[in-house]
Formats: structure tokens, C-alpha cells, sequence
């Protein structure tokens, strides 16, 4: 699960972590009020979207006086954010962050993951702020250091100083960002975070270590246990056709293609919009029912899928081993009935009573193409969406 | 022979009280020899019943010492199933096979660094897996058994119904399995491709191997880099998520493009460049496979 900066420079700052002062806001008024409250002279407007780049796709801007906020609040508020992470319809502005100008001397990166091959929290640092880490670790690697945390210890004082002296921190200036690394640490592993970022951290130029932007995502099968965090949720931000599969426990990713795809198992799924690929065409959407899919899930699975008018031909494909082809069957035929489907189906399924299934299909009397394995699936939908 | 799991083997369930555990014991223990495995089952508070026949311990501790069990199979809820993998490793059973699907990663960092730094040499497989399958010998997890039959080729995978593909391909050639093992969907996990492979490298039992794997990580190309070097059987290699968007999650929690990094295309060319056959069809995993029997 994804956040807003402000959320997550509320999350740091709960841990010690020094952020710029700030107030989020939902309007021009709110946002005037907000800089009003904050002395100085200097103002960051900055969207809150839960993409990044949003500097570069106009979304930043910093402001000199009031009316200048509100310029650029006005602009910035409810305009369609383009940035190399939201797609090319960009994402509506709906919240901004007002925040204190900072005196910047040194931008730097530090961030968290979880290392796969350690099976630890990574820290990774860089003097190398402001841009996209991917970029510093496919250009100059050994501007990235790395620490693999022990988990019954933490990220200790002597690791964290030395990164802090290894991107470029003075002595003077090591026990605050010694501080701010340990946070950020404790942060990531009391909230189950999944990916958390500060990118620019800043040395000031009285000497400070502030964090001038913050990412954190969440570890979604940790929320159970993190109420507080849930309730940060911003379902603005998600896609709608996701968060509704979501209510019927389905795994649902839309794409950009024409062919829906309905499969049992991640897996599986994949491999499906793979084959649809390889045979020309492209997948609509990831859609995974689960082991335990009922008729009642395939039905809606078909609405979701459905909903997006992209959609110009289903493909099913199932491998029943406990979930057994006949429910399935009549789980397809229940939902092309309902939904009065109107584009070319064709089901492919395997397993436990994959014979029963074909002849319910067959039964029905609709339009359904059986097909008898994968590839056999994918290139007859592919035709069928064609024309042929 | 087969590797990790056989008609030998002791299980305990735990879990074996909630609706999942209950209903894929039960599907075990009508599989091949699964009445002679399946002889335990967990649970503090039912100590002393049955499930089925199935008598039930208060611990997998019990179970080891009254039962003789040298394997576990983990039906345990997420938030509760960190503790259940941490139980049954540390009664010191050989292998600990976790079905469980949803467990928070940070569990999994802290029982992976305890296994570490308690030197236990229990396996563990899973989580978020099908389990293991010696066809014709012993089913322990939620595959269906029936799609099987015993034969040769091992099959590694990290996802489920993707691996009973390869295996219905297989069986439409007349090609049986010695193991299929599910290693499973999450980022921190227990065995790796690596780990199974050697162990199939080194069973008699095995003339090939498919390895299946998916989107995420970096365990295809540390496994395939191992078969480069040390291999001595053909391995058959796909790869799903092909088209499958960066930065989102695919289903499985450790299915996830992240930072440029764990794309298909990327270990599709390491497992080729170290010698597997790659197959970009999923369709054709059996066809390639058998087109390499034929060779050797």
C-alpha cells in the first residue's frame, strides 16, 4: 500500500526524523491559510500524488510570496499530473503539501528495502540526491552504499555513521544523521514497511540533516496489523476497477490491451497474458480468482473485466485440480447470461472434471469457444478479436 | 529414491483444526501412502483428540517424541503461522513445509535470521506454496494428486497452478515425475530454485529438470548460474510475466518488477546464456522437454 509524502513525513517525524515544517491542504484557501502559518519568505507547493516525478511534470514549484502560493496552488490543485510513473493520462491533483523553503548545502539519497538474497532491510545511501537511484545504480554503482541490518539488533551507531561519512556528511553534522538513519530503520520495521525513501535528505546550511521528501510503502499483508496505517489509505490515488476486485478477494491488475483474461493462480495468470502476447495481441488485464473461486466470484470477475470498454474478447483459462471444472463451467455460463456478454469467450479448461465442464459449456447454447490447452486458447481468442 | 519427501516419511499437520488444514489432510491421507504418513496433527487446546483417526498433540515437540514425525505441513493462519514455522523448526524436524499464503515479510526476515543464527538444519519450504508431491508415494500440500504419476522429471516452481501445468503437459506426453516441488510465491522464503536443483543434480532417481519461475528477485539467475557450473541433466526453463507491468505486484507478494530490476526477459537470457533450454511458451514445457529426452 502506497501514501502520500505528507503521510509518510508524518510517519518519520513520529520517529525523530526532522521534515520542513508543513500543513497538507484540499484547497487554494487552505493552502494560503497554511503558508500564512508558517513563517518566512519561501514556500514549497508541492502535489501529493502517489507517483513520483512529479517535480519534473510540473507539480513543485516554490513560491516567493503569498500570492505566488496561491498562483500555484490554483494551478497545481486538480490538474492531471504527467509524470514517467502515472501513465500518459496523468493522475488529478486532489491534495498539496505547503511547506517551509529550506536552505539547501548538500542533497543526498537514503533508502530501505528488503534484500531478497540476505533476507535482511537494506539500507542504501548515496551523495548522489535528488535523482532517481535507479539511475545512480545503473550508471555509477559505487556511489550506492549498502548496509544489510540485523534484525535482532537494528541498524547499529557505527553503521549508520559511517554511511552518513561515506555520501558526504561532515563530522559535526554525523550524530544528526546517524539519528535520522536509525529512524528511518525503526520506521521501516515497526510499521512493516516494504520500500521506504528519503530522496533528497538535506544538509542545511546551519547543519542540519532534514528529510525533504519521503516514500514509504507498506507490506500489504502486514496491515492487519496496522489499523492506523490503514486508515492513510487514499483510494483516489488507486485504480477503480482494482479496489472493487479487491472486494470479492480477486487479484486484478488492468493493462493496456484488448483481451480480458480470467485464470486460478498468479502464476498461471501470467503465463496466460504471455501466451496471449507471443500469438500477437495484448492482455486487458492480470486477473487471478484464487483456488476457491465459486460462480459468484467468475461472475463478477466478468463485470470487473467487463467494466473496462478496451475489452474486446475474454479469455478463460483455468486448471482445476481442487477447484473442479464443472463449478467453473457453470460459474462462466451463470456470468455470460448475467452480464448478456456480447464479445467473443473462449474457455480453456483442464483437471478434475474438465470433460463435465466442456459439455455445460457446450449445453448452454452460447457462443463459447472451447479450446484444448494454452496456446490453442490464446491464438483462437487473438483470431476472434480480429475478426477472422 | 525422489528428493525431500517419500512413502518413509512422517507428517504432522499443524493447523489441522481449521477448515483448510482439515480438508487437505484428509486429501493427503487418501493420496498413495498417505494413511501411513499423515499420523499427527497440532493443536495446544484439542490435545488428546483425533481428527479423523489422526491423533492430535499439543505440540510438534509431542508429536516428534509420540508420533516419530520428521515433517511438517502448515495449514496456520498468517498471523499466526511465523510462530508455527519457528515450532516446528525448532523441534529440529528435517523438513518444514509452509502452505500458508499472506505472511507479513518482516516474520519471515526474523525466522530466516533465528534459523541462521540458531544453526538449524531444518529445510523449509514455502511459505505461500503448493507443497511437495512424490508421485504414486506421498502428497503433502494442496496440489491435485490425481494429476500425477511417478516417473523421472523433477519439476521446481514458484507458483501453483503453473507447476500442474507443466505436469498435465507431461502426463499428455506420458512423462511421470520423480518430485515436484513448490518453493513458493514470497520474497523471503525458505528453499530457493538453487537448493531444489542440487538436490535433483544429486538424486538417481531424476533425468531432468523444469524449473519454472516467474517475475521478481534474482533466484533463477543464482540457480541458473549453478546448473552453468554444475548441472550434470538437462534442465527446461520458463519464465512467466513476460508482460507484466514494473512496479506492480502480480499476485504473488515477491511477483513485482522493482527498480528495473527481476524481468522475465533479463532471466530468460541468464537461464539461456548458462545452458537451460528456455521455452517462451508456456504452452510447450512438456514438448521442450521431451524434444531434450529424446536428445540424451
Amino acid at each position: 500500500m502506497k501514501i502520500h509524502e505528507y503521510q509518510a513525513k508524518e510517519v518519520l517525524r513520529k520517529y525523530g526524523v526532522p521534515t520542513p515544517r508543513g500543513a497538507a491542504c484540499f484547497s487554494v484557501d487552505e493552502a494560503v491559510k497554511a503558508a500564512q502559518s508558517i513563517p518566512g519568505k519561501v514556500w514549497v507547493v508541492k502535489a501529493q500524488i502517489h507517483a513520483g516525478g512529479r517535480g519534473k511534470g510540473g507539480g513543485v514549484k516554490l513560491a516567493k510570496s503569498l500570492d505566488e502560493v496561491k498562483a500555484y496552488a490554483g494551478q497545481i490543485l486538480g490538474m492531471q499530473l504527467k509524470t514517467h510513473q502515472t501513465g500518459p493520462e496523468g493522475q488529478k491533483v486532489r491534495r498539496l503539501l505547503i511547506e517551509e523553503g529550506a536552505d539547501i548545502k548538500k542533497e543526498l539519497y537514503v533508502g530501505m528495502v528488503v534484500d531478497r538474497v540476505t533476507q535482511r532491510v537494506c539500507l542504501m545511501a548515496s551523495s548522489e540526491g535528488g535523482m532517481d537511484i535507479e539511475e545512480v545504480a545503473a550508471h555509477t554503482p559505487e556511489k550506492i552504499h549498502k548496509v544489510f541490518v540485523d534484525p535482532e539488533t537494528g541498524l547499529k551507531d557505527a553503521e549508520a555513521d559511517a554511511v552518513a561519512a561515506k555520501i558526504g556528511i561532515p563530522a559535526a553534522s554525523v550524530p544528526q544523521a546517524r539519528a535520522v538513519l536509525q529512524a528511518l530503520y525503526k520506521a521501516f520495521w515497526d510499521t512493516d514497511a516494504s520500500l521506504a525513501e528519503i530522496n533528497p535528505l538535506v544538509l542545511t546550511g546551519d547543519g542540519r540533516v532534514v528529510a525533504l521528501d519521503a516514500k514509504i510503502n507498506f507490506d500489504s499483508n502486514a496491515l492487519y496489523r496496522h489499523p492506523d496505517l490503514l486508515a492513510l489509505r487514499d483510494l483516489d490515488e488507486e485504480d477503480a476497477a482494482e479496489i472493487e476486485a479487491s472486494k470479492f478477494d480477486l487479484s486484478y491488475i488492468s493493462l493496456d490491451g484488448n483481451i480480458g483474461c480470467l485464470v486460478n493462480g498468479a502464476g498461471l495468470a501470467m503465463a496466460t497474458m504471455d501466451t496471449i502476447k507471443l500469438y500477437g495481441a495484448e492482455p486487458a488485464n492480470f486477473l487471478d480468482v484464487g483456488g476457491g473461486a465459486t460462480a459468484e466470484k467468475v461472475t463478477e470477475a466478468f463485470k470487473i473485466m467487463l467494466k473496462n470498454p478496451k475489452v474486446k474478447g475474454i479469455l478463460v483459462n483455468i486448471f482445476g485440480g481442487i477447484m473442479q471444472c464443472d463449478t467453473i463451467a457453470k460459474g462462466v455460463v451463470g456470468a455470460a447470461r448475467e452480464v448478456n456478454l456480447s464479445v467473443p469467450l473462449v474457455v480453456r479448461m483442464k483437471g478434475t472434471n474438465d470433460e463435465i465442464g466442456r459439455q455445460i459449456l457446450k449445453d448452454s447454447g452460447l457462443p463459447i469457444i472451447s479450446a484444448d490447452n494454452m496456446a490453442d486458447a490464446a491464438q483462437k481468442i487473438v483470431a476472434a478479436v480480429a475478426g477472422k | 529414491m525422489s528428493i525431500l519427501i517419500n512413502k518413509n516419511t512422517r507428517v504432522v499437520t499443524q493447523g489441522i483444526t481449521g477448515k483448510t488444514g482439515q480438508f487437505h489432510t484428509r486429501m493427503s491421507r487418501d493420496y498413495a501412502n498417505g494413511r501411513n504418513c499423515f499420523v499427527a496433527g497440532v493443536n495446544p487446546k484439542k490435545a488428546g483428540e483425533d481428527f479423523e483417526g489422526i491423533p492430535i498433540y499439543a505440540s510438534v515437540k509431542d508429536a516428534k517424541q509420540k508420533a516419530g514425525v520428521n515433517t511438517s505441513v502448515i495449514y496456520v493462519p498468517p498471523p499466526f503461522a511465523a510462530a508455527a514455522i519457528w515450532e516446528a523448526i525448532d523441534a529440529d524436524l528435517d523438513l518444514v513445509i509452509c502452505i500458508t499464503e499472506g505472511i507479513p515479510v518482516r516474520d519471515m526476515i526474523e525466522i530466516k535470521d533465528r534459523m541462521r543464527k540458531h544453526n538449524k538444519t531444518s529445510i523449509l519450504v514455502g511459505p505461500n506454496c503448493p507443497g511437495v508431491i512424490t508421485p504414486d508415494e506421498i502428497k503433502i500440500g494442496i496440489m491435485p494428486g490425481h494429476i500425477h504419476k511417478k516417473g523421472r522429471v523433477g519439476v521446481v516452481s514458484r507458483s501453483g497452478t503453473l507447476t500442474y501445468e507443466a505436469v498435465g503437459q507431461l502426463m499428455e506426453l506420458g512423462i511421470g515425475q520423480s518430485t515436484c516441488v513448490g518453493i513458493g510465491g514470497d520474497p523471503v522464503n525458505g528453499m530457493k530454485h538453487i537448493d531444489v536443483m542440487k538436490l535433483f543434480n544429486d538424486d538417481p532417481e531424476t533425468d531432468a529438470v523444469i524449473m519454472v519461475g516467474e517475475i521478481g528477485g534474482a533466484d533463477e539467475e543464482t540457480a541458473a548460474l549453478w546448473v552453468k557450473d554444475n548441472m550434470k541433466k538437462p534442465v527446461v526453463g520458463f519464465i512467466a510475466g513476460v508482460t507484466a507491468p514494473a512496479g506492480k505486484r502480480m499476485g504473488h507478494a515477491g511477483a513485482i518488477i522493482s527498480g528495473g530490476k527481476g524481468t522475465a526477459q533479463e532471466k530468460l537470457e541468464v537461464m539461456q546464456a548458462c545452458g537451460i533450454k528456455v521455452t517462451r511458451n508456456p504452452a510447450e514445457m512438456g514438448k521442450t522437454l521431451k524434444a531434450i529426452l529424446k536428445q540424451a
